[in-house]
């Protein structure tokens, strides 16, 4: 399941950021801010994420989210 | 018999590229479809008919480059039986034939391209179809007369291409200077309290799925539509040397384009939604500019603008008025900072709200009070 994740996670910030690379960006640093992503980009990819693996993706856990690794991370202990 | 013709979208345009039908002769088509999408500078606009009737005919092809206001299609008004193609085609023989193929006419399109390339002439659609498919645009057959078109480019795909950075630049640049040679703006500041709003939100999307959330930029824009309505000088047109009030507040929210550049769409009357509609509207306009699809309306019907730096900004911006519009408000990244509140300096989120304003159509003391209501209706987000 943990390469799943990740490869979801992967797909999902291709579509809102396709120009960026995952391979190029600091895995620990803060997600938004490696891949650029406003914050109507950043709903539309936690509701694509959500949708994508039965997820409810609350609000509540947002500080969760704040790097790639951290993101996956939750994923992975969710699903 | 009426004519459709090619809009302009904007005092900037001077011609645009026909790239869609989206209706066929014959058709039925009612006021407010959209029936052809047109290529500018600012990307590909859908343009919507205004009346009702029957397509008669569509009078440029695919590809071609016309200056604005020529006929693209002819609309058979309802009960109006279709012609022969002689008598309406002998009428309308002179405005569209020197605006169709043979003449000159302006070209912003190829001129922009142009500069890039010097080599080839081709319009950035075909530019960036032909890079994406490999293609080499010297390699392409075409009349060497006039630039390449789209249509010249073989393989097309359906999906409309966002313009490129070079056309968008320039069509800032254009809009910006005109903003900063003509409007003589001045700008008033105001910190607002936050933490209501920031509470009323996560109290509303917690039990709700990513896709029914609400994001503050819909308070904020609402904020905006209902203090305008209080302060008609902010909202509406400078044009001709005198303000002409809009009636309603239409809020041209800034979105910023992967890639450069940024546009600011229209959201129509949000003082008349829920914020959870706005919400909606919002995130459809986004997803649609983001793919490079306006629609005519959108670019042409703010009457006033909104910036907001989101939440990893920083602490201010001051916007340039986009003309013909008066006023321009932007809010900066809320940020946790000491404030009083109830008597005790505390932490609160804060964010400082700025107001860009037209001094032929205001005074800085009417701008403070239209600054005041905005940072006050975000107060009381509960009656947005």
């Amino acid at each position: 399941m943990t390469a799943d994740c990740e490869v979801i996670l992967t797909e999902e910030l291709r579509r809102i950021a396709p120009e960026i690379a995952v391979e190029s960006i600091d895995r620990t640093a803060d997600l938004r801010e490696e891949f650029d992503i406003d914050s109507i980009d950043f709903l539309n990819f936690v509701a694509a994420l959500g949708q994508r693996l039965g997820l409810e993706m609350p609000e509540a856990d947002y500080p969760e989210f704040h790097s790639f690794d951290a993101l996956s991370a939750y994923l992975q202990k969710r699903v | 018999m009426s004519q459709f013709l090619m809009p302009s979208l904007g005092a900037d345009m001077e011609a645009g590229t026909l790239v869609e039908r989206l209706a066929d002769p014959g058709d039925t088509v009612s006021r407010g479809d959209v029936i052809a999408a047109v290529e500018t500078q600012k990307g590909v606009i859908e343009i919507e008919v205004y009346e009702d009737g029957t397509l008669a005919e569509w009078l440029v092809s695919i590809g071609e480059a016309v200056p604005v206001g020529t006929p693209l299609a002819e609309i058979l008004k309802p009960g109006e039986p279709a012609v022969e193609p002689s008598g309406p085609r002998a009428a309308r023989q002179p405005s569209a034939e020197p605006a169709g193929t043979s003449a000159p006419a302006p070209q912003i399109l190829p001129k922009a391209g142009a500069g890039a390339h010097p080599r080839v002439r081709a319009t950035p659609a075909a530019r960036r179809l032909a890079a994406r498919l490999g293609l080499d645009l010297k390699s392409l057959e075409h009349d060497p007369n006039r630039p390449i078109y789209r249509a010249d480019v073989p393989a097309h795909p359906n999906r409309p291409e966002p313009a490129s950075p070079l056309d968008m630049r320039a069509a800032i640049s254009a809009a910006m200077a005109r903003s900063k040679r003509e409007i003589p703006h001045y700008y008033l500041s105001h910190t607002a309290d936050m933490t209501p709003l920031e509470d009323f939100l996560t109290g509303v999307n917690a039990d709700r799925p990513p896709q029914d959330r609400i994001l503050a930029a819909a308070a904020y824009v609402k904020a905006v539509a209902v203090a305008a309505r209080k302060y008609p000088e902010f909202n509406g047109s400078f044009s001709d040397g005198s303000f002409q009030p809009a009636e309603t507040a239409h809020v041209g929210l800034a979105v910023r384009l992967r890639g450069g550049g940024l546009v600011a769409p229209a959201l129509f009357d949000p003082a008349a939604q829920s914020l959870d509609a706005l919400m909606r509207a919002i995130r459809d306009q986004v997803a649609r500019v983001r793919a490079g699809r306006f629609k005519a309306k959108e670019l042409t019907g703010a009457t006033i603008t909104l910036s907001s730096l989101g939440d990893r900004g920083v602490d201010r911006l001051y916007g340039v008025i986009y003309p013909p519009q008066v006023a321009i408000v932007g809010i900066g990244t809320p940020a946790l900072r000491p404030w009083v509140y109830q008597d005790k300096v505390m932490p609160r989120r804060t964010a400082c709200l700025t107001l860009s304003a037209d001094h032929r159509a205001s005074d800085g003391h009417r701008g403070a009070l239209f600054l005041n209501e905005i940072g006050r209706a975000l107060q009381n987000p509960e009656a947005l």
